[in-house]
């Protein structure tokens, strides 16, 4: 590995992509930035683009215009290198139905070139054994007998197995019941401790939220947020559950207040017999715990915002029919 | 629009350092070995099968072709513009062989087999894959842009060598004298070099749609056109005209095997091969993945009524690949039946003729659209076979629950789509009739062959019926058998086909309904045979029906 170009610190970029399929315009100046050694959380409603977007860093795609570039090269022109260093789970994985599940990770690690890896041949195969465990997977069926969920697990065996330095994941996740979610979850965090990075596709916000440290939103091909989840939050509120003192030692007019009412930065006001809620916006939350310590605070809870409010201040406002597109490449179920 | 925290990109040093850039085609071994893996049993099977038919076929030539009067009488034959059309351009008519009567006799199925096959390869490593989204995820490996589709190639092209030295080899270990090494070869590499052909064309096609349905659709309508250009060349000029010379099958035939060996015809095959394949990947850059030269159309947004019910909804799904074949049978119905007219002045030119087509000479025209007709009839057949079969694909994939669990009845389900497939085999069969009946009008001027051969056609109904609910009955009761329905296709066209030639026994003959069908306008007309084919067919019908009931549905 040493001879491989430097890995930056923007292990993927992209710079504004345009890809138009016929009159749909799927990508519209998009811009995109995976820092090295994160987790980056790529999210959209469907049809946003984000399939596109991914299919185009793959090299799978050429955009019309734009550049991309990951792990430091060109996404089109360098792909069967970039290739050697990623590993790609596609959100509906299909295989080879007379293979069975051990079959086709052994098919997709020898074409990912791992075999040649003397060293890290035994390895490889004591870690898909334990990920084999894990996930809870018969390598010995014959993949037409897999349910989706089987499916999934099989290219997230054989991705996870690989030592790559990215991880690409769209929608990982689909059609995995809960408890495979959390080892899903639990293995994207020792990736990232071992200091890979993961670009993880997904419309599921809890789980963006759970293991990402940036995201990036798409909607109608462009990246409308893109940050910290720490960022993303300054631009919108938490939640304030209080229980205040009742005694009212104010002013008399505002006692039923406590001195809430009209102070700026606070939303949703809601008082009943001393239990306070209230949305805040974050650069108000200090005057206004201030107000709240005055009132006597006898229990009190702050809850960050969920993505899913980020999301719902931006497909919430009713556009998100008018806006949808057909995602290229958007498979029917139909084999 | 907001970009908070979007950091200064650091640029990396040149991206041409890395050490392995990998070429566009790093990974075909690989992708070749998978591909192997995949297809073992499929190649072995077509392999032993061609070889297998080669040599049994020869050999029993060699058995029913014993004297040199059987020879020469086998060889007047070829002044009959229908034998020229179903077999090949009569080289050495006046000093037949029995070389020569091998080359007519095998080479065209041969071809023809090897044709299928490379379509079928051709089409399930390229298109199929991509469709799936198979490729998607090795395109994500370190694999080349086109080494998925240099394995591809590089599969069709092994499959085709095998089967072509199949053939060789099935030639040669007869040990017949007249059948020297040289065209045995030319013979087989004529195989190979088809099939080659052939899956150049679906490559292309593969290129221009979405589906693999509609590519293999589309490289198959290729093998029909190629085969009718043959024909039709091959009649107007009995050792090949100039428009023989646009057909592929043409290519292979006029090395004049096992006559006067010559090979360069075959070069012509070569030339087309590589221009094909340059096309192919010439218009594979004007291409996203996933997608088709020809955009996919958009559709209406709502089910219209007749969608509503079961058997609007079959209608609907096989809509297209019926009218596909109803307009291909039409022509190609119209085309063999105005041969019909030349044959009367051939009989008078040559009365000796008249022992060796297998009709008293009295009506040759009518005789001669009986056979036409009973050619045209196999696709009907299958067209009833995969009509019900495709009840499989739609169980497999989950499609049938959805429509059960949504308040329909099994039975009512199960009536629905069959009631669809028997029209659509009816109206087919019809067409194929009215189509020869046409051909034989434009060629005899005579307009009452249009009603006559319409009639003819339904009479095949029962014996096509036959052959459906064969498929209605495997796939209600033994829905892992269905294979089987396929396997009686086979033997009706061998039997309709061979069945004279390779001198099958009349027990086997037998099997076939299409034996007990009265070959009508020529023969006369036989109600007995009719009404118990159609008592069998009710009768397997019932037991599908019955088995479909009771059985589990199988979908992963």
């Amino acid at each position: 590995m040493t001879s491989q170009p430097a890995t930056p610190a923007i292990t993927v970029e992209a710079k504004g992509l345009v890809k138009t399929f016929g009159s749909t315009r799927a990508l519209d100046g998009f811009d995109l930035d995976v820092p090295a050694g994160q987790v980056t959380g790529f999210l959209g409603p469907n049809g946003a683009g984000k399939s596109t977007a991914i299919r185009i860093l793959l090299g799978l795609l050429r955009a019309d215009s734009g550049t991309a570039r990951v792990l430091g090269q060109d996404a089109w022109s360098d792909q069967v290198a970039i290739h050697r260093r990623l590993a790609y789970v596609p959100g509906d994985a299909s295989l080879w139905p007379n293979l069975t599940g051990g079959e086709a990770i052994d098919v997709l690690a020898r074409l990912g070139g791992q075999e040649h890896r003397r060293e890290g041949k035994r390895a490889n195969s004591v870690r898909r054994e334990e990920l084999l465990e894990r996930f809870e997977l018969d390598p010995t069926k014959k993949a037409r007998t897999y349910s989706k969920g089987n499916r999934q697990k099989v290219a997230l065996v054989a991705a996870l197995a690989s030592d790559a330095e990215l991880f690409v994941f769209d929608e990982p996740t689909s059609g995995l019941d809960p408890l495979m979610e959390a080892v899903f979850q639990a293995e994207v965090r020792s990736l990232r401790d071992e200091g890979k990075t993961v670009l993880l596709s997904s419309h599921i916000l809890a789980e963006v939220e759970k293991l990402c440290d940036t995201v990036t939103i798409i909607r109608a091909g462009k990246a409308v947020e893109s940050g910290t989840l720490d960022e993303l939050r300054h631009l919108t509120r938490s939640t304030v559950n209080a229980t205040l003192d009742a005694g009212p030692p104010a002013t008399a007019g505002r006692s039923e207040m406590h001195g809430l009412d009209g102070l700026e930065g606070i939303h949703d006001l809601a008082i009943d017999q001393g239990r306070v809620r209230f949305d805040v916006d974050h650069h108000h939350l200090t005057r206004v715990l201030g107000v709240l310590a005055d009132a006597g605070v006898q229990n009190l809870t702050i809850a960050p915002p969920s993505l899913e409010d980020l999301f719902l201040r931006h497909y919430g406002d009713g556009g998100e029919d008018r806006d949808r597109q057909p995602e290229q490449g958007q498979r029917e179920g139909s084999r | 629009m907001t970009a908070l925290g979007r950091r200064r990109p650091l640029r990396a040093g040149p991206a041409h350092a890395a050490p392995k850039a990998g070429s566009p085609f790093t990974g075909t071994g690989a992708l070749l070995r998978l591909n192997l893996r995949l297809d073992r049993v499929r190649i072995l099977l077509w392999t032993v099968a061609v070889g297998l038919g080669v040599y049994g076929s020869v050999y029993s030539l060699d058995q029913a072709f014993t004297t040199e009067e059987a020879i020469q009488a086998r060889g007047a034959l070829l002044t009959n513009p229908a034998t020229i059309m179903m077999t090949g351009p009569a080289f050495a008519a006046d000093d037949y062989t029995f070389g020569a009567m091998v080359a007519n006799e095998l080479s065209l199925y041969v071809f023809l087999t090897a044709a299928i096959m490379a379509i079928l390869l051709a089409v399930r490593h390229t298109r199929a894959e991509e469709e799936s989204g198979r490729l998607e995820m090795i395109r994500a490996l370190p694999v080349g842009r086109f080494a998925p589709a240099a394995a591809a190639v590089a599969t069709v092209a092994l499959a085709c060598f095998l089967v072509g030295a199949a053939t060789t080899l099935g030639l040669v270990s007869v040990g017949h004298e007249d059948l020297g090494l040289d065209s045995s070869l030319a013979l087989g590499a004529g195989t190979a070099l088809t099939g080659m052909v052939f899956a150049a064309l679906a490559t292309v096609a593969a290129q221009l749609t979405e589906h693999a349905r509609s590519a293999t659709g589309m490289a198959m309508a290729g093998v029909a056109v190629a085969y009718l250009l043959r024909g039709v060349g091959d009649v107007i000029e009995n050792t090949g005209s100039w428009l023989s010379w646009f057909s592929p099958f043409a290519w292979a035939q006029q090395t004049r095997l096992f006559v006067d060996l010559r090979w360069w015809p075959l070069a012509v095959s070569l030339a087309v091969i590589v221009v094909l394949f340059a096309l192919a990947i010439a218009l594979s850059h004007w291409r996203d993945l996933g997608a088709g030269l020809r955009p996919a159309r958009r559709g209406p947004a709502t089910a219209a009524g007749g969608l509503h019910s079961t058997a609007g909804l079959a209608g609907r799904l096989q809509r297209s690949s019926a009218l596909a074949w109803g307009v291909g049978v039409f022509f190609f119905a119209i085309a063999m039946g105005s041969l019909a007219n030349s044959l009367d002045g051939m009989l008078e030119e040559n009365p000796a003729l008249a022992e060796w087509i297998a009709v008293d000479g009295t009506d040759l025209t009518a005789e001669f659209a009986a056979v036409i007709l009973s050619f045209v009839m196999i696709a009907p057949l299958i067209l009833g076979v995969s009509g019900i079969l495709a009840l499989q694909g739609e169980e497999s994939t989950g499609r049938s629950e959805l429509l059960l669990v949504s308040g329909r009845t099994r039975s009512g389900y199960l009536a629905g789509w069959s009631v669809t497939v028997i029209i659509q085999v009816a109206v087919l069969t019809l067409l194929g009739g009215v189509g020869v009946g046409v051909g034989v009008w434009a060629g005899t001027g005579d307009a009452h062959w249009v009603g006559e051969m319409a009639v003819a056609a339904a009479a095949y109904l029962p014996a096509l019926l036959v052959a459906a609910s064969l498929a209605l009955a495997l796939f209600g009761f033994l829905p892992r058998w269905t294979l089987l329905a396929w396997l009686f296709v086979v033997w009706i066209a061998l039997a309709l086909f061979l069945g004279d030639l390779l001198q099958l026994p009349d027990w086997a003959l037998d099997l076939s309904p299409f034996t007990h069908t009265p070959a009508l306008p020529g023969q006369d007309a036989e109600a007995a045979p009719l009404l118990a084919m159609t008592a069998i067919a009710v009768a397997l019908t019932a037991m599908g029906f019955w088995g479909y009931r009771r059985r589990d549905l199988q979908s992963r």
